[in-house]
């Protein structure tokens, strides 16, 4: 049951996440593009509804979908399984989202 | 060749999971960008900054062929779908380099 939700979940973030890479790429090649500077980027972000929600469910779709992968990743190259790899995932995938949101709203809030 | 595509998949994984939190709490002090900005310009962070949106791209071409390879039934196709998700890495790679 667990693994067949956690399966599911990563494919669904995956395919959020598939969009929503290809946008953030764009986005960097682009603004990259003649260097950066805090006040271009953030007069061009600071505001932007459209992009907050955006690059909130970016951030939410990263927060499900990185703990996942590692979890696989470290049962396999670790050997750590048991309920403390659990604790600690659950821990980073929060972590993810609070910074991530406090990111989010730094930028475009 | 998907074997190479299947372990770049996972390098890059591990690699995103542990630069995120970094990335994430850089923008969250967006007020100190600017001194932030100035040390991203010294060539060895730039190189790290190259690496990890290459990394991104490999990630993105790998997670591809997975759903590819799970959701559609193409069989026969696994060695051109490895080779779509590098040619996508490899061209991300190349015009990000041009750009920066």
């Amino acid at each position: 049951m667990t693994q067949t939700v956690l399966w599911l979940a990563q494919r669904v973030t995956a395919a959020i996440l598939a969009v929503c890479v290809v946008v953030h790429l764009a986005t960097i090649i682009y603004a990259v593009q003649g260097g950066l500077t805090a006040a271009e980027i953030l007069g061009r972000t600071r505001g932007n509804t459209a992009w907050l929600v955006f690059y909130a469910v970016f951030v939410a779709a990263a927060a499900i979908h990185a703990p996942i992968g590692l979890r696989a990743v470290l049962g396999e190259w670790l050997k750590w399984r048991g309920i403390w790899r659990e604790v600690f995932l659950v821990f980073f995938a929060y972590t993810l989202l609070w910074f991530g949101l406090q990111a989010v709203i730094g930028v475009f809030g | 060749m998907s074997q190479w595509v299947a372990h770049v998949h996972r390098l890059s994984g591990v690699a995103l999971a542990l630069f995120l939190p970094l990335h994430f709490w850089a923008l969250g002090n967006a007020l100190q960008l600017d001194s932030f900005l100035a040390w991203t310009e010294q060539p060895l962070v730039k190189l790290g900054e190259w690496a990890i949106v290459v990394a991104l791209a490999a990630h993105l071409g790998g997670g591809l062929r997975v759903l590819a390879l799970e959701f559609l039934p193409l069989l026969d196709w696994q060695k051109s779908l490895a080779a779509v998700a590098a040619a996508l890495t490899l061209a991300v790679g190349l015009a990000l380099a041009l750009s920066l």
